[in-house]
């Protein structure tokens, strides 16, 4: 479904991202672990487009993606949830979701799409008229993510969904992963929270500088050594 | 006390007007992030063409934003297309750069509009400019006498209604949410689907076509020559300033603000004090409320 092939990006004149590769099958949960400043939200971001590879190719659902306008991507059934949330924090939650299907089908199906959304999260409902920056922090992921489920996508790319979260939050988000995999959906998930996110995935590929170092099933990747002492602690 | 009431009543009309200024500079300082400084010159030009369509073919100024309007919104779009888009592309030294730039579309346009009208004084004598409706034709026993002017009601009225146009626009369309968007997180409405280059575009338009029609609306009320467009830019700074940069609301209650401070000064001061109060308001709510009158309302919410 998505094919990342031997991309570099740079910012400027550094190089961040080396001859990186990977893919994501259709109905999989893939994960992308490594450490701070690995070039994990890179990745995301070239997909999505709002960066662009110097090389490399960037294929989703048979398309070549990465030359085109990144706004278009959506539509083919992309939908990405940024890290930090990012919120349109001056717009209610209601019109937040709104913003989720601007274009082609989603458009169409806003209200059905929107009924869903709140039945995965009640508390939105409750909130639908509120800014949704006065809401609290798993609120706003909670509302990022249903955003992001507007579109009606075949592949969700989850940007460190548990920043900032309780432990309580977490599991519930991971809980949500879960059901938005069981509807159907691909998910690629980008985290430093790596014992919960390699539970949770069928494959993963370990990020470090800008290179993969290893790939491999989350369980494997969960009892492997270098694994365990880097980024478990163990 | 009548003095009082009638200072207030001009000056609120005023401040309709300029609200309508501080609209259209909003808008684009929240979508660009850049401070328009041809913006007064954007509205000298609609001005301009209202006075040719009055002299020219006798069509009121009130009527000839129908013109005025759309061709502020198509020069709004090739500055923001063939100018300002080339320039945000450059990497610079200097992030004002496109700032600049609107200093230069502004000095161009008054320079232009020098050459084609002189630098004489023009205005759009209109057969309604000094009707005037008084208290006491209305209601014989009135215990004070108040006026209104028929023109600067007029103007008022279409303030109000322009206003509530793009209030319903930006609340209610997807485009206009869609500028919202890009102008609260610009890289988030991207991955939402929002063409944000052409929001950009879009909102340099609209941007011009309100505050031109603003223009329209002086006219009738107002004398016109090249060299205004500088005196209302600072005019809309100072509104935007006051309310809060990118603010909507923030624009409509800091253009009533100011209209009704100038229309004071001018009345117990002296008509030569108006511009003083005005930057004196500037200097204050950059002391005292940098974020603007907005950032109180903000303050409030989070204390409750």
């Amino acid at each position: 479904m998505l094919d990342i092939k031997n991309i570099e990006v740079f910012y400027g004149d550094v190089q961040v991202i080396w001859d990186v590769s990977f893919n994501v099958k259709q109905g999989e949960v893939v994960a992308l672990i490594g450490a701070n400043g690995a070039g994990k939200s890179t990745i995301l971001k070239t997909i999505s487009g709002i960066l662009k590879p110097k090389a490399g190719e960037v294929v989703f659902d048979g398309a070549v993606v990465h030359k085109q306008e990144p706004f278009r991507l959506i539509e083919l059934g992309l939908a990405h949830v940024p890290e930090a949330r990012r919120l349109f924090v001056e717009m209610s939650v209601d019109e937040n979701l709104d913003m989720g299907a601007l274009r082609g089908e989603a458009r169409k199906q806003r209200a059905q799409t929107k009924e869903m959304v709140f039945e995965l999260f009640p508390r939105l409902k409750e909130r639908a008229r509120q800014m949704a920056g006065t809401l609290s922090g798993g609120e706003q992921q909670m509302l990022a993510i249903g955003r992001g489920l507007m579109s009606r996508p075949k592949l969700i790319m989850f940007d460190e969904p548990s920043l900032g979260l309780s432990p309580i939050l977490v599991r519930e988000i991971f809980n949500i992963i879960k059901k938005i995999r069981n509807e159907g959906m691909t998910v690629m998930i980008v985290e430093q929270n790596v014992k919960q996110t390699l539970a949770a995935a069928d494959r993963a590929y370990v990020l470090e500088t800008g290179k993969i170092v290893m790939s491999g099933t989350g369980e494997g990747l969960l009892n492997d050594e270098h694994v365990k002492a880097a980024y478990l602690g163990v | 006390m009548e003095v009082l009431l009638q200072t207030l009543i001009a000056g609120l009309l005023l401040g309709g007007l300029y609200a309508l200024i501080g609209l259209g500079m909003t808008l684009i300082m929240g979508v660009m992030k850049i401070i328009n400084l041809a913006h007064g010159e954007l509205m000298m030009v609609g001005m301009y063409v209202a006075y040719v369509l009055f002299s020219a073919f006798h069509i009121d100024p009130y009527l000839s934003i129908i013109v005025v309007a759309p061709l502020l919104f198509l020069l709004g779009i090739v500055f923001q297309k063939y100018l300002i888009n080339p320039v945000l592309r450059v990497e610079a030294i200097l992030p004002e750069n496109q700032v600049i730039l609107t200093v230069g579309i502004g000095m161009v346009l008054a320079n232009v509009a020098t050459i084609i009208f002189s630098s004489n004084y023009q205005s759009t004598p209109v057969s309604y400019a000094t009707t005037a409706w008084y208290l006491t034709d209305f209601w014989k026993g009135a215990p004070l006498e108040l006026s209104l002017s028929l023109p600067w009601s007029v103007s008022f009225v279409f303030a109000i209604f322009i206003t509530t146009g793009l209030w319903f626009f930006l609340s209610k369309t997807d485009t206009g949410k869609s500028i919202r968007a890009t102008a609260q997180d610009y890289d988030a409405a991207l991955l939402m689907g929002v063409n944000v280059k052409k929001m950009r575009v879009v909102t340099f338009g609209l941007g011009s076509a309100l505050v031109g029609s603003a223009g329209c609306l002086f006219i009738p009320i107002y004398y016109l020559y090249p060299d205004l467009g500088g005196q209302f830019t600072l005019i809309a700074f100072v509104i935007t300033i006051l309310g809060g940069l990118g603010s909507t609301i923030g624009a409509i209650i800091g253009g009533i603000i100011l209209g009704v401070f100038e229309s004071l000064t001018a009345t117990y001061l002296g008509m030569g004090w108006a511009p003083v109060g005005r930057f004196a308001i500037f200097i204050l709510a950059l002391i005292f409320i940098p974020g603007g009158i907005v950032s109180l309302f903000k303050k409030r919410r989070l204390a409750r």
